[in-house]
């Protein structure tokens, strides 16, 4: 370390623009910046999704069995699906809902585009009105709304209702009331058969 | 550091450390001889209490570490085989958990103390910064020690706490659910994530002891705040650290040692949720999730907002306010006890804080909503509106003169030296004066 005695030496405080120490100081600082970055982005990006937990892309689900009026929950990448077959009220009182009553008026439908209104046809499965595929999830803070099983609790709109925070969901999967930013999301997925899902 | 040093090596060897790393010099002026007010009252204690605790936690959990095995697969079971195999498992575990409640209750008085008597007015607003700090970590740490348990609460408190930072969707579609999933590791929270939240509730701890160091370092440049929040003026108003403060906060630890082993021996789950005890479990949310109750006011505040958004911004800033309030708070004066305005707004604030606690623990519907609202309106209001304009229009009551006045009344503050009825500073802290 330079002491107080140190002789000031002026051809270190040149105060013509720019010098080379300059250019080298700022190149030195640029590639010391770069490479920091550079060693910084392996230790940040090792805690996204491996390879094992994208590997688990696609479930194949048997739905022969889940009768009007009934619900199945099974699960895809770590999330539960829940697949429910609707009867003709429930349809009926989800395709009367109009748009505008609607706090989020979006499909969340991956199998359509991002502007897709979040109509009960663009809900539904397509051409197979009476069956709802849905990520299971609450959209508030991601707790699994009650709804799937006969006895549960399923909120003022006949659908699905959050313990955790109080959303409540419709027939379609819409939020209604609470909390919830958005509709349960739609994963991607189609129909194998008349009576196998492909999700994923 | 703010005083000079009083420190003379008693031996050789302690001559030739001296001069090369002045360790014992550093403990003898900081710890034996600090000057410190000689009014300090059972509230000041709590400082070395949570010394207590922090060891306490990272002694017990360095060894609980030698038994959990943190998969999602043999988390929950390794913990019931600490309780149940472990040779003192049962105590270290318990230990571990109702010291967290310890830990957060110390922190917490400590916390309401300095608010009262202005302990984070000039010149200690670094001295509050590094506090507020060292409670967010305590509360990254502590949320990250209970997810290991790996019950049903542990695995939805994870849930919900991870899902708050996808709100930011509503700012950028997609960062939200790109950041919830790095921190997950996947696309729901699962093994990975308890992995890594066991990597770091290693680590912090550690981060912890490093602001401590730095808490206690700023402490020791102006010294002590005390309960009349007026400066040290003479020599007459301090008493070193050793023996007055050791006794003291040593006779404060043996009670709250008490109640702490009280709680480990005959009530360790009183504070805990008895659906940890059950694995957790990805397909089914308990029907109603509570934190720990030392997160209680928080997550009502979050509830209390309707807007997913807006409610995350409100329980962050329900935090980080308190970086704020060193100027936010316009009085002149420090400490409460002169503030006859003032002190009804602290304690209204204090009874908010609790029944905040309370709504936390409730449903979130009809009058809990309510009453979880008009609390957390106040408990804003009480840092925005109540601290700048109360310190505006109130007018104190008389300060004391000094110190040495406000414990023996003017008359002894008066007399000479010679004449006192306590016993006299020793000489290192008569140095005060002139640093003063």
């Amino acid at each position: 370390m330079a002491s107080h005695e140190t002789p000031f030496n002026p051809s270190l405080m040149n105060d013509e623009e720019p010098t080379r120490r300059d250019v080298i100081l700022i190149a030195a600082g640029g590639f010391a910046a770069v490479g920091a970055a550079a060693v910084l982005w392996p230790l940040l990006d090792q805690m996204n999704p491996d390879a094992s937990a994208l590997s688990l892309a696609t479930t194949e689900v048997d739905i022969s069995h889940v009768e009007a009026g009934q619900a199945i929950t099974v699960m895809w990448r770590g999330k539960p699906i829940f697949i429910r077959h609707r009867t003709d009220q429930e349809i009926a009182k989800a395709k009367d809902t109009p748009l505008d009553d609607l706090p989020d008026r979006l499909a969340r439908n991956a199998n359509l585009p991002d502007d897709a209104p979040a109509a009960d046809a663009n809900r539904a499965a397509k051409d197979r009105e009476p069956w709802l595929v849905m990520i299971g999830i609450c959209t508030h803070l991601g707790c699994i709304p009650k709804g799937q099983a006969v006895g549960d609790y399923k909120g003022e709109f006949g659908g699905w209702f959050c313990p955790c925070h109080g959303s409540q969901y419709d027939t379609a999967g819409r939020i209604r009331k609470g909390p919830a930013p958005q509709n349960l999301a739609i994963p991607p997925y189609n129909f194998a058969s008349d009576t196998k899902i492909k999700i994923g | 550091m703010a005083h000079p040093s009083s420190y003379q090596p008693g031996s050789r060897f302690e001559s030739w450390l001296d001069a090369r790393l002045p360790v014992v010099r550093v403990m003898y002026d900081q710890f034996m001889v600090f000057p410190t007010p000689r009014n300090l009252n059972y509230w000041w204690t709590f400082g070395g209490i949570l010394t207590f605790m922090l060891g306490v936690q990272i002694a017990t959990g360095i060894v609980l570490a030698m038994h959990y095995v943190p998969t999602s697969d043999g988390a929950f079971n390794s913990v019931e085989h600490i309780m149940r195999d472990v040779n003192w498992g049962w105590l270290l575990r318990y230990t571990h958990a109702v010291g967290a409640s310890m830990f957060f209750l110390a922190a917490y008085i400590h916390t309401f103390r300095g608010l009262y008597y202005g302990s984070y007015k000039a010149p200690r607003e670094v001295l509050w910064i590094l506090g507020v700090l060292i409670l967010m970590l305590m509360i990254a740490t502590a949320f990250m020690g209970y997810s290991l348990v790996w019950g049903q609460m542990s695995f939805w408190a994870v849930t919900v706490i991870t899902n708050l930072f996808s709100s930011l969707d509503a700012v950028i579609p997609g960062l939200g659910t790109k950041l919830v999933e790095w921190i997950w590791g996947g696309f729901a929270v699962g093994g990975p994530t308890l992995n890594r939240l066991y990597s770091l509730h290693y680590l912090f701890p550690f981060l912890i002891a490093g602001v401590v160091v730095l808490h206690i370092w700023a402490l020791h440049i102006p010294g002590n705040n005390n309960p009349t929040g007026i400066d040290v003026k003479t020599t007459r108003d301090v008493v070193p650290f050793h023996p007055y403060y050791t006794i003291k906060d040593g006779f404060a630890l043996v009670a709250f040692i008490v109640l702490f082993a009280a709680m480990v021996f005959y009530a360790p789950n009183l504070l805990g949720h008895p659906d940890n005890y059950i694995p957790a479990n990805p397909l089914q949310t308990p029907p109603h999730i509570v934190p720990e109750w030392y997160f209680l006011p928080f997550y009502a505040i979050l509830r209390a907002i309707p807007n997913k958004l807006l409610g995350v911004i409100a329980l962050m800033s329900s935090i980080t306010i308190l970086f704020f309030v060193p100027w936010l708070d316009t009085s002149k004066v420090r400490s409460t006890r002169y503030r006859p305005i003032y002190k009804w707004f602290f304690w209204a604030f204090v009874v908010t804080c609790i029944v905040l606690g309370y709504l936390g623990a409730q449903p979130p519907e009809g009058w809990y909503l309510v009453f979880g609202r008009i609390f957390t309106v106040y408990y804003f209001a009480f840092f925005l509106l109540v601290m700048p304009a109360v310190g505006l229009i109130e007018r104190p009551r008389a300060l004391p003169g000094s110190i040495t006045e406000s414990v023996l009344g003017p008359e002894a503050a008066g007399q000479t030296v010679a004449s006192r009825s306590v016993p006299n500073p020793p000489a290192p802290a008569r140095k005060r004066e002139e640093v003063l």
